[in-house]
């Protein structure tokens, strides 16, 4: 646990950066402080390190105050990622990765040993090891980034805007990947980020900071987008936070509709003769999988003449956002829901939708925020 | 005569490589007040460069105290260490080692100071301490254009070490000096090709240097 006791920092020539902050960062989660530039998010994150010294307040790990340890030895205990990763261009992946493990006094062997198994943990290729920076793309020196920050395996990760600097789909892998690790590591990391999609897609609790260096809300993602705190968090969140809400709502009670599935080989004409008014129905194959719809009535049975289905979406694990989504793009204006195996489980049109997020809403009002923001409907996005 | 028949018959008279005055015992001396002066240079200029590129502080003074050195008359210089203090080898020394302390010094600063300062950052969150950060992260970084400065000081220490003949020393100075008295132009040329030689061997010398101790991941920057 990091506790921040009102803390500020001032410079010299008058500039408050971090102005009286209080913030209580748990172990086993990762805390985002999010805002736009000059909002002191960066220098809270480097006081924690003593990169930055405050000016007032005290910074505690675990009840001890930081400044009670050498500044060395409590930096070796933390990881530290930067934008850019920051790798040493003169060692090779491997020796970046060994950087702390050597300064902590590991033989050599041992920490090339413990280098490459981060390796394999943040999922880069072995072969890499001997190569030297330059010869990576940006999202795998941003790996080796958090590789090197992990190696020393400290209980504490530090990160500066980490994956700032990398394309959209680069970006939204290294997230998942630090999700991934997450789940299996369980560090306190600090996230320091300008990004609020990037807040919530990795945050379970985020800070926004306000110009000034002034806390405007600290709660889970799901609070934040459902009750923000002020106009400026409301501003700072964009126009369509309504719809990102629905993240964080589980699929799991959807009402499907399964009376407008059928597997090859029914009898269309008698289906036909059911619903006078044509509406289309989902054919799956034997083993329950989509083919694509059909108008019963006017289908021949050729596979080929299916109209397509379009992407589905997998109850459980998706979220009611995904659901919405698929119910928009199909082209019946019906999504199609699978299970883990692919088999489909029924339909749901947009009214379906609308009608489990009016329940789930009314659940929400009853319950605590922080038990409805399930990890499983985290990871569906 | 053009002088490339000079260069011949100077290197192919057989008395020219024995004795005192035998090229071999010249190139000799000429190496040793290279290497001197060069050494003397360095143990100045690199950790004053290294220190304040470092730290950031002192750049401008350096700056300014540089462009002094340069702008002092190396033979000037000569002629009034030789008056202050006599025939002898500190006389020469000192001359080449103003001339080349501003090169090392200025180069090694520059190196140091635009080392891209995300890595440095990193290491210092990393906790490591100030003087590996200086010499295992900075330095590694700079070295192609910490060792560029050294060169390029070393080339105008050949160069310029020919005077040392104006007091009466030996090196490759000699010749020339030797030979414009004498109107001996074979020897002249001699000394002047035996000067540039020892240049191209500076040359090859620091790219070999620069090929074994630069690590390859290295990409060399444009020099400052």
């Amino acid at each position: 646990m990091i506790a921040i006791e009102d803390v500020s920092k001032r410079y010299a020539d008058g500039t408050v950066a971090v102005d009286r902050l209080s913030l209580q960062i748990p172990n086993h989660s990762i805390t985002v402080l999010v805002g736009p530039s000059g909002c002191g998010k960066t220098t809270t994150l480097r006081m924690i390190n003593r990169m930055v010294e405050p000016s007032g307040g005290t910074i505690r790990v675990d009840g001890e105050d930081i400044r009670s340890r050498p500044v060395n030895a409590l930096r070796r205990s933390m990881g530290y990622v930067i934008q850019n990763a920051g790798l040493f261009q003169h060692r090779t992946i491997l020796d970046n990765i060994a950087t702390v493990p050597r300064l902590l006094g590991w033989s050599k062997q041992r920490a090339r040993e413990r280098a490459a198994e981060l390796m394999e943990r943040v999922g880069l290729d072995p072969a890499m090891a001997r190569r030297y920076p330059y010869q990576l793309s940006g999202g795998q020196q941003q790996r080796v980034g958090v590789a090197r920050a992990l190696a020393a395996d400290p209980p504490i990760l530090l990160m500066d805007e980490p994956f700032s600097a990398v394309d959209p789909v680069v970006r939204r892998g290294l997230q998942e990947e630090l999700l991934r690790i997450q789940g299996e590591l369980g560090k306190a990391i600090v996230f320091v980020t300008h990004d609020m999609d990037e807040a919530i897609t990795i945050g379970d609790r985020i800070a926004v900071l306000r110009t000034g260096g002034k806390l405007a809300q600290f709660a889970t993602p799901d609070e934040i987008l459902s009750s923000p705190a002020d106009p400026f968090v409301e501003q700072f969140l964009g126009a369509d936070r309504g719809i990102r809400g629905l993240s964080f709502l589980s699929t799991r009670d959807l009402e499907l509709d399964r009376s407008r599935v059928f597997p090859v080989g029914s009898d269309w004409r008698e289906i036909a003769g059911r619903d006078p008014e044509g509406t289309p129905v989902l054919v799956t194959d034997a083993d329950g999988k989509p083919l694509g719809w059909a108008d019963p009535g006017a289908w021949d049975g050729d596979l080929a003449d299916l109209e397509p289905y379009g992407p589905s979406f997998e109850v459980g694990r998706d979220s009611l956002r995904v659901a919405l989504d698929r119910a928009v793009l199909s082209p019946t204006g019906l999504a199609v829901a699978v299970d883990a195996s692919g088999q489909v489980l029924g339909v749901a049109g947009q009214e379906t939708v609308a009608a489990a997020i009016r329940v789930a809403r009314q659940r929400r009002a009853a319950d605590t925020p922080q038990e409805t923001a399930s990890a499983s409907a985290k990871a569906g996005r | 005569m053009n002088v490339l028949d000079f260069m011949q018959s100077f290197f192919s008279d057989g008395s020219q490589w024995h004795g005192y005055d035998g090229i071999p015992q010249r190139v000799w001396e000429h190496v040793q007040y290279t290497a001197g002066a060069l050494a003397i240079a360095a143990a100045i200029g690199l950790p004053i460069g290294l220190v304040t590129g470092h730290t950031g502080r002192g750049g401008n003074t350096l700056a300014f105290l540089a462009t002094g050195a340069r702008a002092l008359p190396t033979f000037g210089l000569l002629v009034l260490m030789f008056v202050w203090l006599g025939l002898g080898i500190v006389p020469v020394m000192i001359p080449l080692v103003v001339l080349a302390i501003p090169p090392v010094l200025i180069t090694t600063y520059e190196a140091i100071r635009t080392v891209d300062p995300a890595p440095v950052d990193a290491a210092r969150g990393m906790g490591m301490p100030e003087a590996q950060v200086l010499f295992q992260v900075e330095v590694p970084a700079a070295l192609p254009l910490i060792l560029s400065g050294l060169r390029s000081a070393t080339i105008q220490i050949v160069s310029t070490a020919t005077i040392a003949a104006y007091v009466s020393l030996g090196g490759v100075g000699r010749y020339i000096l030797d030979g414009l008295y004498q109107h001996n132009y074979e020897k002249v040329a001699g000394g002047a090709a035996l000067t540039a030689l020892l240049a191209l061997l500076v040359l090859v010398l620091f790219w070999a240097v620069g090929k074994v101790a630069v690590s390859p991941g290295v990409r060399t920057r444009r020099a400052a």
